[in-house]
């Protein structure tokens, strides 16, 4: 890392200096420092925002408030807290639904698409994705109103399940199921649009050769397309988990339509939230931050590291 | 008729080529017994349509109803159907309601929102364009390292970084001011490794050595030789940064205290607490928001974004598949 923060300026000097004298070991000198000079602004802001925020929440995490060394004392009383395991089943039982129905639901759209229509295809695939527009707090808001059954167009659906009421509909049971809808309604158009262009991938020569083999419709989907796009519902799921286990615009302003009914600390990031707003407890906050951090970076690197995805060459 | 069978006899030799496969195939499906064929193919495209339509009306109802909602009256919205259409001029009236709310507030929230979205846009660009070249056409020490980290950074949920960017921000007393968002918005690595894919595939490691034996100093490389040929991939990485620097909601959540710095989406949670039908309490209060107000202003925190997806399409398909490019 530390090589790469930016040259002070007599260096620069230098190096346009050796620049001048062509060829040889000095010009790539040269350009070595070239290099850096590309990359630095960004590795500052790598520094100070990627990097100084992580290390400083893990020093927070192990310190007290007063500064003194806390060990991992601050993780074992979070963890003992009597809403942090709750909000991290609200995640994971948010995350089954949501994982599964993304698998499912945009692979079978995604094959439909590619086998369907061709002409009408990228109309539908406009009107799949279009709702990613309203990625966040303004999801949420529709969302409220179609739960309502006061307002929805939904209304029918909603009597059917027996629900007369927002306050009902947004009962803290049902909450896991209607995020995965917004995060479906919001995302899933785009993972669509993506599988679709990874199937448009596939060249013709395999698929008309399976046709040949007598492969229908079915069986091409299956057999032939998913194994090919295998790596990106690999890439999908990976992404969708990570960002899934962040959740808080979604509980955030549910809980504010909710009149109390829905706890502020629904999920991990608002409850971290709150312990250093509301109890400014930073060392707690941080514990917690640094659980999901960890969370985040270890399917980061999964992904990065074992699924062949990237090649760095 | 005739013109046509000339047509199809002279173009015939053209196209007279090896027996490939996908000719083989097509063959195979003519001998298939016909009639059996096309009543089968109605009834699986009649089964195609109705689940793309299914589809469709979830994805597409609620936009609709939100486009609809401001032309009704608070009234209207619960006792009529609910895809009626009301009146341009209640359209009007709510906006106009809407737009007095508490001394003009949703335009500070939408000047706050231009500023930091821009702000951080260019920022990113300025720093994630010049990186990616670094990277893909230079080579210093530590180069794969700082690839790996930018990877590693990509992939993980920005939101991971939310609060502990929040408690340095603290410390550094810059919380509640434009750069807690700007800075952190600048730093966009998944912009770096777009611009990386761009220049490692597309621009030849010979063409900048025939600039420099042309005397082209390093910068002067960078600047008259790629990036001319970079605009795709600025348009690119500034299409993904506005995204999501303008739809973000936890990150200036927790950095500003004081609404009149909100950006758009903090500005709806902050109408969601006035509204009297979510929150019956504000009813008391003299301003208390109406749903098709709500509804309002929800459509203009979304225009923007709306307007940039209509002409984007493409450059998503090709932003997210360029994950894969090198797998």
């Amino acid at each position: 890392m530390s090589q790469t923060i930016s040259l002070p300026a007599s260096e620069r000097a230098q190096s346009r200096a050796g620049r001048r004298r062509v060829g040889g070991r000095q010009r790539v000198g040269g350009r070595q420092r070239a290099g850096y000079t590309f990359v630095a602004v960004y590795v500052l802001l790598l520094l100070f925002f990627g990097f100084a925020p992580s290390v400083y929440a893990i020093y927070l995490s192990l310190t007290r408030a007063g500064g003194n060394w806390a060990g991992l004392s601050n993780f074992f009383s979070t963890g003992r807290d009597f809403r942090f395991l709750p909000a991290f089943e609200h995640i994971g039982t948010y995350l089954a639904i949501w994982l599964v129905a993304l698998v499912v639901l945009v692979l079978f759209l995604a094959l439909m698409l590619h086998g369907g229509v061709r002409r009408t295809v990228p109309y539908f695939r406009f009107l799949f994705y279009m709702p990613g527009a309203l990625a966040g707090a303004a999801s949420v808001l529709v969302w409220l109103f179609m739960l309502d059954p006061g307002v929805s167009p939904y209304d029918s659906v909603l009597s059917l399940l027996h629900l007369s009421s927002l306050g009902q509909t947004i009962a803290p049971g049902h909450l896991p199921g209607i995020f995965a809808v917004i995060a479906f309604w919001t995302g899933a158009g785009g993972w669509i649009v993506v599988m679709n262009g990874a199937l448009n991938n596939i060249s013709d020569e395999v698929i008309d050769s399976a046709k040949i083999d007598g492969a229908n419709a079915w069986q091409l989907a299956i057999h032939v397309k998913l194994p090919l796009i295998k790596k990106w519902v690999v890439y999908m799921v990976i992404l969708a988990f990570a960002a899934g286990t962040q959740l808080f615009v979604e509980p955030q302003l549910v809980g504010e339509a909710s009149l109390g009914l829905v706890s502020n600390t629904w999920s991990p990031n608002q409850l971290a939230y709150y312990l250093a707003t509301q109890n400014a407890n930073f060392n707690y906050a941080a514990a917690i931050s640094v659980d999901l951090l960890l969370v985040g970076l270890i399917a980061a690197a999964i992904l990065v590291f074992r699924s062949k995805m990237f090649e760095i060459e | 008729m005739l013109n046509d069978d000339m047509a199809q006899l002279t173009v015939q030799p053209a196209t007279r080529r090896p027996a490939t496969r996908a000719s083989l195939a097509a063959a195979a499906r003519v001998t298939r017994p016909r009639r059996l064929r096309s009543s089968r193919r109605v009834g699986a495209l009649l089964v195609w349509f109705i689940v793309m339509l299914a589809f469709t009306a979830f994805f597409v109802v609620p936009v609709i109803w939100l486009l609809i909602a401001p032309t009704k009256t608070d009234h209207q919205l619960v006792f009529e159907n609910p895809m009626a259409f009301g009146s341009f001029h209640t359209f009007l009236q709510t906006w106009d309601k809407m737009y007095d709310f508490q001394a003009h507030e949703l335009l500070a929230w939408l000047e706050n929102s231009a500023l930091y979205s821009v702000g951080g846009v260019l920022l990113a660009l300025a720093c994630a364009v010049p990186a990616g070249y670094g990277l893909a056409l230079t080579e210093f020490i530590g180069r794969k390292v700082l690839l790996s980290i930018t990877l590693l950074v990509m992939i993980m949920p920005a939101s991971a970084l939310v609060l502990p960017l929040f408690l340095e921000m603290n410390l550094l007393q810059l919380e509640n001011t434009a750069w807690s968002v700007v800075l952190p918005f600048g730093f966009f690595p998944f912009g770096v490794y777009l611009s990386y894919i761009f220049f490692s595939s597309t621009i030849p490691k010979e063409l900048l050595g025939a600039a420099r034996v042309d005397g082209c100093s390093e910068w002067g490389v960078f600047r008259r030789v790629a990036l001319p040929l970079a605009r795709p991939i600025v348009a690119l990485v500034g299409f993904f940064a506005f995204v999501s620097d303008w739809t973000n909601f936890f990150l200036p959540y927790v950095m500003f205290y004081n609404d009149r710095q909100y950006p758009l989406p903090v500005g709806l949670q902050y109408l969601i607490a006035n509204t009297s039908a979510f929150n019956p309490t504000v009813a008391v209060a003299q301003s208390p928001v109406l749903r098709p107000e709500l509804a309002i202003a929800t459509l203009l925190a979304i225009a923007p974004v709306f307007i940039v997806f209509l002409f984007a399409q493409r450059a998503l398909v090709t932003g997210m598949l360029a994950g894969g490019t090198k797998g």
